[in-house]
Order: C-alpha cells, then sequence, then structure tokens
C-alpha cells in the first residue's frame, strides 16, 4: 500500500558477488609474521593438536638426534648403514614438512589477521554520555546502560536505539561509505559500537556485555583465535588419525619382515617411510582450509559467528527467501489504468498523476512516470495552487485538492467508503476489477474525483532481474527455495510462478514461518533464511543457518549465526557456496594425500629392497627381481627415500593457494562433481606424484654425483 | 586357456546372480518376519526352540545387548567344543563314532581349532582322517560350522537394521535372528546340497576305514566318515574346513567337475544373496546392486588373473621348454597341485572363490600356483575379505568401507557426507575406522611376531627357503586373521608322528597366536559394525536430492572399488613384496 512516510535513503546494497579486496597472501608483513610463526608453532603443545604432523614432528626430532649421533662417531639406530649427510638431509626436510605445515595454518591466520588490524584500530576508547548526565569509560558499558550519541560521535558499544533517529556511519565495519538510517522502534534499531553517528542524536541502550561486543567477536573471529574444530574436521582428524595409525604398524612391521629377508632397514629410512605414508599433506593443510572459509565470508561482508554455522550451509536443503526486497524489489509499480465504464482512459491518467504528484514513495513515483505514456504533460505543484491531502493510517488514501475538486487515490474499500459518504455510488465494474487485479498478485489503487469513482491503478511486484537463473542454479545445487510473503495465496503462487520459485508460504505470520522452518527440520532438512525484523528473531534461532542482516534488529542479529554486513537477501547463495567450496577442499586434498602415496612406495620400497634376495647365479645378476619395480628408474636408493621425502614437504605450500582458495564448486550436480573431484584429485593424485618424484630425482641425483 | 574354461567362469557369474536375486528377497522377507514359503513347515520348531531358549523373540535389543548375547553364547559355544575335542578319547574308545580310537590333539592345538571353528575361519593345523573321531566332526566341528555361519549372517542383519533404523535403538533379537538364520536358510539350503553331493559319490557312513590292496599291490588305507553332511554346511557356512586333509581335492569330498562347480555356487550363494537382501531392505534395490556389482567385478577380475596365470603356465615350465598350451587329454598350463578332473579353470575359480570368501576350503595347492597366480588369494585376503566375504561377514565389512567411501566421497560433492540419509560424525567413523582397522593390524603384527622369533620360525617347513618361508608364514597369520582358512601349505602348528594323535605335539607359539589372532578378528570388527549399526540406528534422516552423493550408481562403485584396493595395497603391498611379488618375479625356485 502507497506509504507517506518519506522514503528512509536505503542504502545502497553492494551487488552479489562484490569482494572485499583479498588480501594478498605475499604482503610483507604478512609473509614475515607467517614465517616466524611457522616456527613458533613447531612448540610440541601447539603439534600434539594435530596428530599427523606431531608424529612427524617426533620423526624429525629422532632423525636429528641419530644424526647428531653419527656426527659424535656413533652408530645410526636400527642397522642399516646410512652414511650421516644421508641421515642429515632426511631429518632437515622432515622439519622442514613441519614447517611448511605451520605455514600453512599461519598465512591463513595472518590474511584474518590483517584484518582484525583494521577492526582493533576502530576499537578506540571513548567516553560514554550516560543518560543521567554522568560520564563512562566505554570499556565499562554494561548491559542495560542506557547512553545518549551526539552527531559526530562514535557510539561507544553495541545496542538498540530506544529514542529518535539518525544517520549513522558504518563503513568501518561495512566497508561502505554511505550512512545508513537508524531509529528506534521498526527494524533498524541496532547499532553498532566503534560506528559513528553523523546526523541527529540518538539514545541507545546498551546490550553487550563488557569486552563482548560484535566487534570484539569479529576480531576474534577473524583471527582465528575463537577457533574450534567443526564436527567435520573432527570425524576427518578421526579418519586421518587411523590412517596414521595404520602406517605406524606397517612401518613398524616392515622391520622383521625386512629383517627375514637379511634387509637390515635404519631408522631414518622407516620414519622417512612412515612420513611419506601417512596423510601430512591434508593433515598440514586441514585447519588452513577452515580458517580460509571464514576468511572467504569475510571478504564477501558476512561474518559467520561459528564454524559449524559455515559447514552446515554447504548443507543446507531448503532456503527461506522473504518475498519482498529479496525476490521482487522492494517496491510496487504502477503498470496499468483501469478505467470504469465511461471513463477515458487519459482522463484517469491524468487524475492519478495529479494525486501522486506529491507522492514521493516509490509508486507514487511510478504513477507519474505510466501517466507520462499516456501523452500528460508534467504538472508542477508549485504552479496549481494544490493543497497536499497525506496518507495517514486512518484514512488509507492521499491525494490533492485542486479548484475544490478533490482528487483521491486509495484502497479499494476506502475509496468505496469515501464516495459513498459523499452521495455518490461505486460502479459494480469496481469490484470486479479489485478482485481480478488482487487475484493476478497486483495491489489495485481506486482513483475518485469528489464523489466519482474514475477507475483503478493497477500496482504490480516486479520481480528482480536474474532470480530465475539464480533459483535454477539454487536446484542445480539441490536447494529447494521457499518464498516466505504475507500476501494471499494467489497472488504469492503468481510471484512465485514468475520468479520461479519451488515454493512458497503465503500469508506469513512469524508463527507460521517457524512452524514451517520446523516442519522441514522434523524431515530431515537443514533450512538456511535471512532475516532483519525482531519478528524473525525466533525463525533465525531456530534455522540450521540463520543470516541476519546488519541493519536489522540486535535480537535478529544475536539470534542468527551469521550477520550478512551487505545486509543483502541474495548473499545467502554465495554463503551455501563457501561452504560447499570448504567440504570440497577438504575431500579432495584428502584423496589427493591418500592417493600419493602409490607413488612414495613405488619409489621408496624399491630403494630399501635394492638387494633384497638377489638372485646373483654366476655373478649375472646381483640385483633384487624387485628391482622392477623401480618403474620411475629413479637415480639411486638414498636419492629416491629423499626425492620421495622432498615431493611430500614441498607438495604443502605448492597447495596452500589451493586450500586458501577453496576448490571451485560448480553446481553440476554430486555424481557429476563427484567424478569430476575423483579424476583430478583421486587418479591426478596417483599419478602427479610419480612425475614430481622423478623430477626431484633428476636433480637430487646429480647432486648426490651419482 | 580354453573357450570352455571362459565359459565355465562367465556362466558362472550368470548362474550365481540368477539364483542370488530371487534368494535375496527370500532372505530380506525372512529378516523383516515375514511370512516365507517355509514358515508352515519351520514355524513349529521355531516357536519349540524360542520356548526351549527361553527366548521371547518380541523383545527388541540395542547394540550393546545384542552384542552381549552374541559373545555369550559364542562363548559357550567355544567351551563345549574345547571340551568335546579334549575328550573324544574318555569314554570306552574305540566305539561307534571313533571306531578308531583316535586320542585327542595337545590342548595347543584344541586351543586353535576351537576358535578357528568357532569364527568361521576353519584353519586346520590337524588332518581330520587322522585326528578327530567322527564324535568330534559331527557334533563338535559340523555344529559350529552351522552355529558360526549364523552368527556372521545375524551381524550383517542387525548393522542393515542400524543403516535402515529409523526410531529408537533396537537392532533385533540376536536369538530370534540366530534361530530363524538356521532353520530357514541354512538348514534348508544344508539339506538340499547334502542329497546332491551324496548323489553324486560324497560319502556318509560311520564305517571302519577301509583297506585295500592296490593294483601295484601295495596296501593302502581308505577314511570313511560321515562327510556329505559336513561338506555341505562347510561350502554353504563357507567354513571351509575340510572332512580330509586335503579338503575339497579329495574325491570323497569333491568327486566330480560337477560337484566342484556346484559347491562353488554354494559357498557364494548366501554372501552374494545377502547383499540383495540389503537392497531391498533398504527399500532401493539398486543399493544391493551397486555393492553387488563393486563385488563381482572385483572378483571376476581375480578369477580372470588367476585363470590366465595358471594356463600360461610356471616359469620353471617355461625355462625347461615344456608345452603349457592344451594338448589331449591336458586342460595345459601350469597342473603341479591341481586336480586334472577340475582343470586348470576350476582350480582357478575354486581357488578365488574360496578365499574372497572367507570359506578357504582348498581344491588344489594354492603354494603350487605360479608366482602371480598364487599372489592371487594373497590379494583376496589383503582386500579384507570384502568380495562376497563371508556368510554376513563379507556383507558387513563391506558397509563398513562404504561408510569410509561415503565419507570421503560425500566431502568431495560438498556436503557433510551423509549415508542412505544419515549424518556421518565423529562417532561412526572412529568405530567403522577401528572396525577395519582390525584385521590388517592382526594379520600383520601376528606376522611380524611369527617371522621375527625363533618360535615362529619352527612352523616353517624344511623345505621352505627365503620368500618361501615368508610367504607360508605371511599368509597363515593373514588368512587366520581374515578367518579365511586356507593355507599356503607347510606352516604348521602340529607335529604328528603317527596316526591317532599317537605320541603327537602341538607347536604353542603358533597355535595361541594364530587362535587369538582369529578371536581378535573376528570378535573385535563385529563389535564394531555392531556398534556403528547402534550409533546410525534412530538417527535423523536426510531425505536425498539433487546434491546428495549416491550411493548407488557407477561413480560410486568406482570409488567403493579404489577405496578397497587402496586401503588393502597401502596396508600389505610390503609385505606382499617380500614374498608372492618377490617370487613371481623372479625364475628362482624356492
Amino acid at each position: 500500500m502507497s506509504t507517506q512516510t518519506p522514503a528512509a535513503p536505503e542504502r545502497q546494497q553492494t551487488p552479489a558477488g562484490r569482494e572485499r579486496q583479498a588480501i594478498s597472501l605475499f604482503q610483507r608483513d604478512i609473509v614475515w609474521r607467517a614465517l616466524l610463526d611457522s616456527f613458533k608453532k613447531l612448540d610440541p603443545r601447539v603439534q600434539v593438536r594435530n596428530p599427523v604432523m606431531f608424529v612427524v614432528e617426533i620423526g624429525s626430532v629422532i632423525t636429528t638426534v641419530t644424526w647428531l649421533i653419527q656426527v659424535f662417531g656413533g652408530n645410526s639406530l636400527g642397522g642399516g648403514h646410512e652414511p650421516a649427510w644421508y641421515t642429515f638431509v632426511i631429518a632437515l626436510w622432515l622439519w622442514l614438512t613441519v614447517v611448511f605445515a605451520n605455514m600453512a595454518e599461519a598465512f591463513a591466520e595472518g590474511r584474518g589477521r590483517a584484518q582484525a588490524e583494521t577492526l582493533r584500530a576502530m576499537r578506540k576508547e571513548t567516553i560514554a554520555k550516560m543518560r543521567d548526565g554522568s560520564t563512562k569509560a566505554a570499556a565499562e558499558l554494561a548491559r542495560g546502560d542506557i547512553v545518549i550519541v551526539p552527531a559526530g560521535e562514535l557510539i561507544p558499544g553495541d545496542g538498540t536505539v530506544i529514542e529518535g533517529i539518525a544517520t549513522v556511519d558504518e563503513s568501518a565495519i561495512t566497508g561502505e561509505s554511505a550512512p545508513v538510517i537508524r531509529e528506534s522502534g521498526g527494524d533498524r534499531s541496532a547499532v553498532t559500537g566503534g560506528t559513528r553517528v553523523t546526523s541527529d542524536e540518538i539514545v541507545v541502550e546498551i546490550t553487550q556485555e563488557p569486552g563482548k561486543s560484535f566487534l570484539d567477536r569479529m576480531i576474534a573471529l577473524v583471527e582465528g583465535a575463537a577457533r574450534r574444530k567443526t564436527p567435520n574436521e573432527i570425524a576427518l582428524n578421526i579418519l586421518l588419525a587411523a590412517l596414521t595409525l595404520i602406517f605406524m604398524i606397517v612401518v613398524a612391521t616392515l622391520r622383521p619382515f625386512g629383517l627375514f629377508a637379511h634387509t637390515p632397514i635404519s631408522e631414518t629410512t622407516l620414519i622417512a617411510l612412515l612420513v611419506a605414508l601417512i596423510p601430512t599433506t591434508i593433515g598440514a593443510l586441514l585447519s588452513a582450509i577452515g580458517i580460509a572459509g571464514m576468511d572467504r565470508l569475510v571478504r564477501r561482508n558476512v561474518l559467520a559467528l561459528s564454524g559449524r554455522a559455515v559447514e552446515a550451509s554447504g548443507d543446507v536443503d531448503v532456503l527461506l527467501l522473504d518475498k519482498t526486497g529479496t525476490i521482487t524489489i522492494g517496491n510496487r509499480l504502477a503498470s496499468e489504468f483501469v478505467p470504469m465504464p465511461g471513463v477515458p482512459e487519459s482522463e484517469l491518467a491524468e487524475v492519478a498523476q495529479l494525486s501522486s504528484l506529491a507522492d514521493e514513495t516509490p509508486e507514487g513515483r511510478s504513477i507519474v512516470v505510466l501517466a507520462k505514456q499516456y501523452g500528460i504533460r508534467e504538472h508542477d505543484m508549485s504552479t496549481l495552487h494544490a493543497d497536499f491531502v497525506p496518507f495517514t493510517a486512518q484514512t488509507r488514501m492521499s491525494g490533492v485538492d485542486i479548484d475544490g475538486r478533490r482528487l483521491r487515490k486509495g484502497a479499494g474499500d476506502a475509496i468505496v467508503e469515501l464516495v459513498n459518504r459523499e452521495g455518490g455510488s461505486p460502479p459494480p465494474e469496481l469490484q470486479a476489477q479489485l478482485d481480478r487485479i488482487g487475484r493476478e498478485g497486483g495491489t489495485p489503487l481506486a482513483v475518485a474525483r469528489d464523489n466519482q469513482v474514475l477507475g483503478v491503478i493497477y500496482l504490480k511486484d516486479t520481480i528482480k532481474e536474474g532470480m530465475r537463473v539464480r533459483f535454477d542454479h539454487l536446484r542445480a545445487m539441490g536447494i529447494k527455495t521457499v518464498m516466505v510473503t504475507g500476501d494471499n495465496r494467489l497472488t504469492a503462487a503468481k510471484i512465485a510462478e514468475e520468479s520461479g520459485v519451488d515454493d512458497f508460504l503465503s500469508e506469513a505470520t512469524p508463527e507460521a514461518k517457524l512452524e514451517l522452518i520446523r516442519e522441514q527440520q522434523s524431515d530431515g532438512r537443514l533450512v538456511a533464511m535471512t532475516g532483519d525484523g525482531t519478528n524473525d528473531a525466533p525463525a533465525l534461532a531456530q534455522a540450521d543457518v540463520g543470516v541476519a542482516m546488519n541493519t536489522g534488529t540486535q535480537a535478529a542479529r544475536e539470534a542468527g549465526n551469521m550477520v550478512d554486513l551487505d545486509s543483502n537477501p541474495t548473499k545467502l547463495i554465495e554463503i551455501v557456496e563457501v561452504g560447499k567450496q570448504l567440504l570440497i577442499t577438504r575431500g579432495a586434498l584428502t584423496t589427493f594425500s591418500i592417493a600419493n602415496d602409490v607413488a612414495k612406495y613405488f619409489a621408496i620400497l624399491p630403494a630399501i629392497f635394492v638387494g633384497t634376495w638377489a638372485t646373483g647365479v654366476g655373478g649375472h645378476e646381483s640385483k633384487s627381481p624387485l628391482h622392477v619395480l623401480n618403474v620411475m628408474g629413479l637415480g639411486s636408493p638414498r636419492s629416491a627415500i629423499v626425492s620421495a621425502i622432498i615431493f611430500n614437504a614441498i607438495v604443502i605450500p605448492l597447495l596452500i593457494p589451493l586450500a586458501l582458495r577453496g576448490v571451485r564448486y560448480r553446481p553440476i550436480g554430486a555424481s557429476a562433481l563427484l567424478r569430476r573431484n575423483l579424476l583430478i584429485y583421486g587418479l591426478g593424485g596417483i599419478i602427479a606424484p610419480f612425475i614430481g618424484i622423478k623430477l626431484i630425482d633428476l636433480v637430487v641425483h646429480n647432486l648426490l654425483g651419482g | 586357456m580354453t573357450v570352455t574354461g571362459w565359459l565355465t567362469i562367465a556362466l558362472f557369474a550368470v548362474l550365481l546372480t540368477a539364483l542370488a536375486i530371487p534368494f535375496g528377497s527370500y532372505l530380506a522377507n525372512v529378516y523383516s518376519g515375514k511370512r516365507v514359503f517355509l514358515t508352515p513347515i519351520f514355524g513349529g520348531p521355531e516357536r519349540f526352540l524360542y520356548k526351549v531358549l527361553r527366548v521371547d523373540p518380541n523383545r527388541e535389543q540395542d547394540w550393546k545387548s545384542y552384542a552381549k548375547s552374541l559373545i555369550v553364547f559364542s562363548l559357550a559355544g567355544w567351551l563345549l567344543l574345547y571340551l568335546i575335542l579334549r575328550t573324544q578319547d574318555a569314554f570306552f574308545v574305540p566305539h561307534v563314532l571313533n571306531p578308531l580310537g583316535f586320542e585327542s590333539a595337545p590342548w595347543n592345538v584344541t586351543f586353535n581349532t576351537a576358535s578357528s571353528f568357532m569364527t568361521n575361519t576353519n584353519w586346520q593345523y590337524y588332518s581330520g582322517e587322522t585326528t578327530m573321531s567322527y564324535l568330534s566332526q559331527m557334533i563338535g566341528l559340523t555344529v559350529q560350522n552351522w552355529l558360526s555361519a549364523g552368527v556372521g549372517i545375524v551381524v550383517a542383519i542387525a548393522l542393515i537394521r542400524g543403516i535402515i533404523g529409523r526410531t529408537g535403538k533396537s537392532l533385533g533379537n540376536f536369538w530370534q535372528d540366530l534361530v530363524r538364520t538356521i532353520l530357514y536358510v541354512l538348514a534348508p539350503l544344508s539339506v538340499l546340497a547334502a542329497i546332491v553331493l551324496v548323489s553324486q559319490g560324497v560319502i556318509a557312513n560311520f564305517s571302519h576305514y577301509l583297506t585295500v590292496h592296490t593294483v601295484t599291490g601295495l596296501t593302502q588305507t581308505i577314511a570313511m566318515g560321515p562327510v556329505a553332511s559336513q561338506e555341505a554346511i562347510k561350502m554353504v557356512g563357507t567354513n571351509g574346513g575340510g572332512f580330509f586333509n586335503t579338503n575339497s581335492a579329495h574325491p570323497f569330498e569333491n568327486p566330480t567337475a560337477f560337484t566342484n562347480f556346484f559347491e562353488m555356487l554354494l559357498v557364494l550363494i548366501i554372501p552374494a544373496a545377502l547383499v540383495f537382501a540389503y537392497g531391498r531392505m533398504t527399500g532401493n534395490r539398486r543399493q544391493g546392486y551397486a555393492i553387488y556389482a563393486t563385488m563381482i567385478l572385483m572378483f571376476l577380475g581375480a578369477a580372470a588373473v588367476a585363470y590366465i596365470a595358471e594356463a600360461h603356465g610356471s616359469p620353471a615350465q617355461h625355462a625347461a621348454g615344456l608345452h603349457t598350451h592344451v594338448i589331449a587329454g591336458s586342460s595345459g598350463g601350469n597342473l603341479e597341485g591341481k586336480e586334472q578332473r577340475f582343470g586348470i579353470a576350476g582350480s582357478a575359480l575354486f581357488d578365488v572363490v574360496t578365499t574372497v570368501t572367507s570359506c578357504g576350503a582348498v581344491n588344489s595347492a594354492i603354494e603350487s600356483f605360479t608366482g602371480i597366480g598364487g599372489a592371487v588369494p594373497f590379494a583376496n585376503l589383503s582386500a579384507s575379505e570384502v568380495i562376497f566375504g563371508g556368510v554376513g561377514t563379507g556383507l558387513y565389512s563391506i558397509l563398513l568401507y562404504v561408510l569410509l567411501a561415503v565419507f570421503i566421497g560425500g566431502l568431495m560433492v560438498g556436503r557433510t557426507p551423509e549415508w542412505l540419509g544419515k549424518k556421518l560424525e565423529a562417532r561412526e567413523i572412529k568405530l567403522a575406522g577401528l572396525g577395519i582397522l582390525i584385521t590388517p593390524l592382526a594379520a600383520l603384527l601376528a606376522t611380524a611376531l611369527a617371522t621375527a622369533s625363533h618360535a615362529g620360525r619352527e612352523s616353517i617347513s624344511k623345505a621352505a627357503t627365503g620368500p618361501q618361508g615368508f610367504s607360508e608364514s605371511f599368509y597363515a597369520y593373514l588368512s587366520q586373521a581374515n578367518n579365511n582358512g586356507s593355507a599356503f601349505a607347510g606352516y604348521t602348528g602340529f607335529i604328528q608322528p603317527n596316526a591317532g594323535n599317537v605320541g603327537s605335539h602341538g607347536v604353542t607359539f603358533a597355535d595361541l597366536l594364530g587362535g587369538f589372532d582369529m578371536l581378535l578378528a573376528r570378535y573385535v570388527p563385529i563389535l564394531f559394525a555392531l556398534a556403528v549399526a547402534g550409533a546410525l540406528a534412530g538417527k535423523r534422516v536426510t531425505p536425498a536430492g539433487l546434491g546428495t552423493m549416491r550411493t548407488d550408481n557407477g561413480t560410486f562403485v568406482v570409488l567403493l572399488i579404489g577405496v578397497i584396493v587402496l586401503v588393502g595395497a597401502l596396508t600389505f603391498f610390503p609385505a606382499l613384496l617380500l614374498g608372492p611379488v618377490v617370487q613371481g618375479l623372479t625364475s628362482h625356485l624356492y
């Protein structure tokens, strides 16, 4: 319905897909800090949290000790006469493997930290003016304190506007320079500490506990300080630990097997084999993948309040989307003038235009624009000597009085009542048209001149461009979209059909919305939704992924598990993609890591068993029959083992960019996606190390001089 | 290679599939408590058994209670079997059920044997015809053949119930499942099998051993006994413990090429049908087809390799310039240790059938296979008995692998992994991972102990040198850990200088190590499989959508084969190198 409240200057919504500038990996300070951290993280108390890398670190220590013993003239542990330089090279690369793994995590954290620094700079010490006239340091504000913030000052803490209306510059947290309106009452009452009031004065009730502000949480999140392992990460870690255990037994039993075959194997070589086999690649990159997932959301201006939420977003089955503002552009636009019998269309258009001249709402403006198409020249309010009659909730109509004639437009029944009061009688055609437009999903506005009904203006919901493509995209991802609207069933059905959404909930109340979420969840589906109003808070809390708009109320922001700083409801699609990317990256690198082992076996085992059961009859053949397994034709046993270990180590930094960027998600259906990733990371994971180890061996073997 | 040989293998696969599909439907009905055509016959005995056992078949058990019943039942069975075997000479021997008055085998061998039959392994350090009385064979070993098969099947059924369970924690009732398995599944098949076998010349009597004079004028003793009934359940229950030492190579166990084919079908019919039953019980038959495809592809691959390798002949034959191709009256190839009546294809296929399953029966000498042909049973065992596997065992083992494959593959489609709508979380991964781990670890650790110690090396046959000694030891513990029971000959745990156990003694180290290996690798995975079932039962089910990874299509079959091969290969590759691989790569004979 046409409303006469002055339209709040809506902040420009960022176009979907806009990303905050990724902080380059190679910024100087990030690199230095990451390098330093890579060594700091060698602390066993840090490593023990990652069983795979902890095993590597223990291996590094043992080989180093072995090397020291050899340097001081002792024998290497466990037989097998390995020279000291060999032990040293293996030890060195094992240490490097741990350092590379630390580096992956440090780089991921470094990027987040850089973002946190910018945020931290805003957390200045401000003095809050309390309503009772006293002052308090911002850091000491507690929940329930009431402060006054005049124009030009920083808001001292998170809270809800309880009095006044003001424009607020939130660029510090959202990156958006245009100021936004914050007012008491409605759905735009939440303010964030650290943002600046640019006009007027507001009274804010603080809703945060000291030190737990939105900004504090944001800093902790992007820094990774509040990072806890997500359920899926824990499960994957268990799988990696189980694999590590298998390989420890495989390697431990290889020693007695070797002795049975008169092939003593040195401790160093066994440790090298173990490290090559255990899933170090994914073990090293796992936490970096998680941190990078958060980081990717932050770059899209979304704050996930837990890693669990990011993971869950990959699983979303149902997406609840508010019709207004998400599927349709928030306003209805005039699309047709329907005159009553005997009224020329141009006359209706003119009256409609005149009655809307002072109406600054998008609906009003759209009527003026449509009227222009009927060749009606533009009137100028000031020359018309017209009196403007604004819209009120009681009259439910607006218009102008010109030369004693009263031009009105408004809700059908309000106009009917008016005309009846004035002694006229609305034509029977009117009700039929009002019903038809309502049925078709439009909003009818009746137009009257004094006691005569001239016709109806057809206001239509306009669906945002490209929505159908987006819904098709979601459908391909296996996600069902449900439009939620307060419209009646017919209207909702029409818009649902036009926009291509899968399903709709009409005449929605907050309770109906909550009920819908519960129903979907009891069927086992994961539900995501966006919301901004206090009304939405229960539904946001119930949804598995609840994205609160930053423009919304404090209640909504606390109920959701993500906050979209751009307040762009279609952002959910990107959030889901980030979640999926995160999971795919984990799976792909796990597969790659395990598949790599095949080549490592073919490098290391022929090297170990080079002389085992050599069938040297008459001096023809003094090699083991197993030498044919050296399919890569590696130069020498030691260079083969060293090459495998070097490959194992350097594949980690090589994959850091992939871990941070994430494997690309394509909505091509699960089976096609699985086939594709199996081919790239499974088959590729088998083949790649054969090439990599061979190339490294060419260098290493030459360095060793045969 | 001959066309007949390939046709035998192809016909076998086709017949097996054709029989297993309807039998699978039958099994699904039996375990869903539906009425089947045998209900009128067995309904009465079923109710009678519940009364005798004082079981309320309607009492639902959660996984812990189910496992407790299973363990108690198995332990009682073990004690009973141990007692029977140790007292076979206690009462008035010789009598009709111990006509030759055999003494009991010593405690250590009996420990191994009791563990072996209890666990469906049927590893035999003893020779049946020189060790066991008819009584021991019948009420000791044969009874355990039935019961151990039953235990394997009910675990698979309980796991399926956990996977499909929507409400609560119930996995069914152990006693009801066991009774129904014996009455409705094992009994009809065994009776049918025994009749067919007897018709072909398998013996069934309590006669004293025959002494005959051969054409060359020598005297020969021919062992007798109640063979047919034991032979039937030996195959149907994938037990594999022969009545005679030479197992299914013996003409009284496996007299003709027809019985050979028939026995192979008996071995695979339940494991194959259970897979189809799984599909039916999940409500999506394609789930069963996908697992069946995985199994039959790996099975046919193994059969093809074994057949080609054996038909090609051994390197020694080629080195000596011998013809190995088909000539009149001979199927060509490597016939050492094979029965002419089965031929190359019949022996190679039988070998694959009994080593992919936990049967372990043999109709030829595996140690006489060529290097590559001999590597096939090693590879089959390395795959941890998931290619059909033992009755029930194969299904619950491969389902644990499916769980693992779904976890890795599920991530790659961008969702937290879910299997038939149920989310796989830390608990399931932990339990399934450990369940899968135990068997290979038990095999590796036991082999390490056996090859590294003097006590262990005692068991290696004197003729075996170098890699052959390693192969023997490795195969022995791989076979026992997988509850298979076939042997790479030579490896011994029982020194028996005279028939009837006079003056015999066991090799304690090998007997105990093997015994514990079998018990560990049988019951620990069973407990983990039941725990997985318990964890999955009652989990919320997410309806499948476009974004859900499917477990019933070709892509998943490839993934599953990949996971099985990779886990097996990565675990056993080093050990395999030192045994069969090194032997396959050299013409040197060990």
